[in-house]
């Protein structure tokens, strides 16, 4: 295999990952759900980076990998942090319970 | 390689799809894992093997863990126990156990035929990415960390705020 096809097919399976986060973020209505669709998200862009690094034969692609699975661990963090504090307030984890606001 | 590269594609994607199909959270992290695996078997078999790596301790290993022990978190009393009966059913396994199950016979024909290398036959070693990372990206790996201190910082309040409130209500 060619380096120029494995590029071409590595970023159509890296774009159908996205897409199939993007979609879970936007049909599901469980925060934890759309959560872990993030994550699919993040990690399909950082494989782009992984590919398109490997095209080349450069480092810099799996250096902007490093990066995106810091930003992705710190998200996590954040995110699971007000799950929790959201799902003791309101009982649940429905991201429609908190689409209107209070004063 | 090539095989390896494809098997593992479409093992990634149809996890990722299933995943977000699941009604059960535990269902979808279990999905999600056989998921990020694959990837790590994309990765493996173009070359870079520290993404690879970084892909099944970091991910794998520990930001699906931290949504297990959420999801651990916010089951408890009776609907718990309910819970616990509907994860260990044998048929829920079956699915993410397939996956899983071509991701080791992937391994195995690899280990079997001794193929290594990469799809390209350039790969990209542990070597020159912490070159790259603490030469021209130093900067990167400075705010990386602002950004964890952050990060850690927010989930430290977040989390000691979260006691306090569900005790007022």
């Amino acid at each position: 295999m060619t380096a120029e096809v494995l590029l071409e097919h590595g970023l159509v399976v890296a774009s159908a990952l996205f897409a199939t986060g993007l979609i879970g973020v936007l049909v599901r209505r469980n925060l934890l759900f759309q959560l872990l669709a993030i994550e699919i998200m993040l990690n399909a862009a950082g494989m782009a980076f992984v590919i398109a690094g490997a095209r080349w034969g450069e480092a810099d692609g799996q250096v902007f990998f490093i990066f995106i699975l810091v930003m992705a661990a710190a998200e996590v963090a954040v995110g699971l942090a007000l799950l929790l504090r959201l799902s003791h307030r309101f009982r649940g984890l429905d991201g429609d319970s908190v689409s209107v606001m209070r004063g | 390689m090539n095989h390896v590269f494809y098997l593992s594609s479409a093992i990634a994607l149809l996890g990722a799809a299933l995943a977000m199909a699941c009604r059960n959270a535990f269902h979808a992290l279990l999905y999600v894992v056989v998921s990020l695996l694959a990837v790590a078997g994309i990765f493996f078999s173009l070359g870079a093997d520290f993404a690879a790596a970084l892909e099944i301790i970091v991910y794998a290993g520990a930001i699906i863990v931290l949504f297990i022990f959420v999801v651990m978190m916010l089951n408890l009393g009776q609907r718990a126990v309910n819970r616990e009966d509907d994860i260990l059913t044998p048929t829920m396994w079956i699915g993410p156990g397939v996956l899983a199950l071509a991701l080791f016979a992937e391994l195995v024909v690899i280990l079997i035929r001794g193929a290594g290398g990469s799809t390209t036959g350039i790969g990209v070693g542990p070597k020159d990415v912490s070159l790259a990372l603490f030469g021209p990206f130093v900067i990167g790996v400075e705010l990386a960390s602002f950004l964890l201190l952050a990060g850690l910082v927010g989930a430290v309040y977040l989390g000691s705020g979260a006691r306090s409130t569900g005790g007022e209500r």
